[in-house]
């Protein structure tokens, strides 16, 4: 296994409720929100809450403040609990600052039975912190998720958007590392699977 | 073993073209208008003599639920929903139909929307599959620039606009109207039902669900034919279906093969056979995560389809298979679904809210061998307090497993209680 790299990467400061004391949609986002809001009918606008809110974490940094969520509301003309109440509710919004990379690896059981507990524990000694935790540099947040949909590509994790697949303790590491020093990283399977194909027989025994 | 022939998903695995022009060539868009012209009782009724099974899990005769939906009064809005809230564990078949067969879901969805009369239609697909999303929206606007959606899509003269929507990582927005809730800007928090969405669906409109598998399949059996569907598997369980093989075997795979095919051809011919052997078989869970597991002696002989799986006392689901060899921990395989379910769960039916946390402490004390064997009584006692007690079916969801695990390893539980406590 690699040894622990000096890390190249410049530290983010993670941004606080201070830093958005109000909140707009940049100009750019402001026309996917006219795209979005297109999509339902138009004494139907609450339900655009799920797409906007998303839009609103990205442009905060992959954290969605107070007042995002009250520009939102606002926005779509709902009441702001229930804007509390949808943030809170789905996992995918995150209500306190985070990493510039959220590594989230998959515990459940297809994924627990491919060795996922080994991936959590390497990544947390590599990193130094907890599943929950980011790093001090700001560039890692570490969370154990639930099922995310690539079953028989176990273990697999997700950083951001992207899923990586098939994955074992020095694959994943390396890819850690690689996000580290500032490299691009492969998406998908790390044993060169294609999709969800089965591995020839001679493939396996090799891997 | 299903004819190559036979496939309905060629592009399962995403080796060729998913772009419209790829699909094109593998026959996806061939004669849809034509197809629709027959009208939407022809429709109908073709998917209803094919015997299609809905795919999300429960199995309900898609011919049947669409048949549900009221006459057409001209004034209220009709929806067409496409479930792609994949979140079952152990199941990946609509991420593989997402992001390489998107044309075949677009095309099916045009069908469909048809049948049912419906001018608009959301896919509301997980939040985690962005990559899938993203490839989707791509395919919709390339159907959009061919002229294959929007105002007389594909020279039907039928109007049909689809959009997709983003959930935002909640299991529970599988369940139909938990999904509505969600794509109305709610909290995914289940109906009551009746008025089921047929008649009382989104918007108080009513509304078709259909899980992405579904209608991928439908331009296939509209084009080949109900009877050709209808004979492949067996009598009550037709046509093809996406199996998801994960866990313990040499090979993890999706595959595409007939319904009612024996799980052990299955795992032995696809998923390259269970680790270290068929003997080193314990339990497999044949149908996602909450369907309660069958022992080694069951997947001898059972077949994969809804109505032997339920003898067996389990169920098809998702036929998201999860193989579990000597080398598990099987408590703690079954303890870390009910995690999975504690976390998800929605926290509106106490006996769910409660019960799957308490079920996942209880099982975490029973693999460290703590307890009595009294208590093993009171967790099966309690599973069904909760199965059948909540609102949808995410509490006998959550109990299943757990009471799989008892009636097949209670041998087990009382091995680890008679040690007691292993440091």
């Amino acid at each position: 296994m690699k040894k622990v790299p000096i890390q190249k990467r410049e530290p983010i400061r993670l941004t606080s409720q201070e830093d958005f004391k109000t909140f707009s949609f940049s100009m750019e986002n402001e026309k996917k929100v006219k795209e979005i809001l297109r999509r339902y009918p138009e004494e139907r606008q609450a339900s655009a809450i799920l797409p906007l809110l998303d839009l609103a974490q990205r442009q905060c940094g992959g954290w969605l403040p107070k007042s995002a969520i009250e520009a939102v509301t606002e926005m779509l003309a709902i009441p702001l609990m229930r804007g509390y109440e949808v943030a809170t509710f789905y996992s995918l919004f995150n209500l306190n600052p985070i990493g510039k990379y959220h590594v989230q690896i998959c515990g459940t059981t297809p994924c627990m039975l491919r060795g996922s507990e080994d991936l959590k524990k390497a990544c947390e000694n590599h990193l130094r912190i907890r599943c929950g935790e980011t790093t001090k540099d700001g560039i890692f947040t570490l969370s154990e998720v639930e099922c995310i949909g690539a079953c028989v590509n176990a273990p697999a994790v997700q950083i951001n958007d992207d899923y990586y697949e098939d994955l074992n303790e020095e694959s994943f590491l390396n890819i850690i590392v690689d996000i580290e020093e500032g490299r691009e990283t492969k998406q998908g399977s790390a044993i060169g699977r294609q999709g969800s194909a089965p591995l020839k027989r001679d493939e396996h025994v090799k891997k | 073993m299903l004819k190559n022939s036979d496939k309905i998903f060629t592009n399962l695995y995403g080796e060729y073209d998913w772009h419209l022009k790829g699909a094109q060539k593998r026959g996806d868009w061939d004669n849809t208008s034509s197809l629709i012209k027959k009208g939407p009782d022809w429709i109908i009724q073709e998917v209803t003599a094919s015997c299609l099974r809905g795919r999300g899990g429960a199995g309900f005769s898609t011919g049947r639920k669409w048949g549900f939906m009221p006459k057409d009064d001209g004034v209220t809005a009709r929806y067409l929903i496409i479930n792609a809230d994949e979140s079952e564990p152990g199941t990946c078949k609509d991420r593989d139909i997402l992001r390489n067969e998107p044309h075949k879901l677009i095309e099916g969805a045009l069908l469909s929307a048809f049948a049912i009369g419906s001018h608009v239609g959301y896919i509301y697909i997980r939040g985690e599959f962005f990559r899938e999303a993203e490839r989707l929206e791509v395919a919709i606007a390339e159907a959009y620039e061919a002229g294959l959606l929007g105002k007389n899509a594909a020279k039907s003269g039928w109007n049909f606009d689809l959009y997709v929507h983003r959930g935002a990582g909640a299991y529970i927005c599988g369940e139909e109207t938990a999904l509505l809730e969600s794509l109305e800007g709610r909290k995914g928090m289940p109906r009551l039902k009746p008025p089921f969405p047929a008649l009382i669906g989104l918007y108080g409109c009513p509304t078709i669900i259909n899980n992405v598998e579904t209608i991928a399949v439908i331009p296939a059996i509209l084009k080949r034919g109900a009877a050709w569907f209808a004979g492949i598997g067996t009598p009550e369980n037709t046509g093809t279906k996406i199996y998801c093989l994960s866990g313990h075997v040499n090979t993890p795979c999706n595959v595409e093969e007939a319904m009612g095919i024996p799980l052990k051809e299955l795992i032995e011919k696809y998923g390259g056979g269970v680790r270290r052997g068929w003997n080193n078989l314990l339990a497999v869970i044949p149908g996602g995560a909450s369907f309660p597991l069958l022992p080694k002696d069951i997947c001898e002989t059972v077949l994969m389809d809804f109505t032997s799986l339920a003898q067996a006392k389990s169920g098809l689901g998702t036929a998201g298979v999860i193989v579990m060899d000597k080398s598990t921990d099987i408590v703690r395989a079954i303890a870390r679904l009910s995690k999975f379910y504690m976390h998800e769960s929605c926290g509106q039916c106490t006996p769910c809210r409660e019960g799957t946390g308490w079920m996942w402490r209880m099982l975490i004390r029973l693999a460290d061998g703590i307890g009595s064997v009294k208590d093993i009584d009171l967790l099966e006692k309690v599973t069904y307090e909760i199965e059948g007690h909540t609102i949808c079916a995410f509490g006998d969801a959550a109990a299943w497993p757990v009471q799989g695990l008892i009636r097949h390893f209670r041998p087990e539980l009382e091995r680890r209680l008679s040690i007691g406590k292993v440091a």
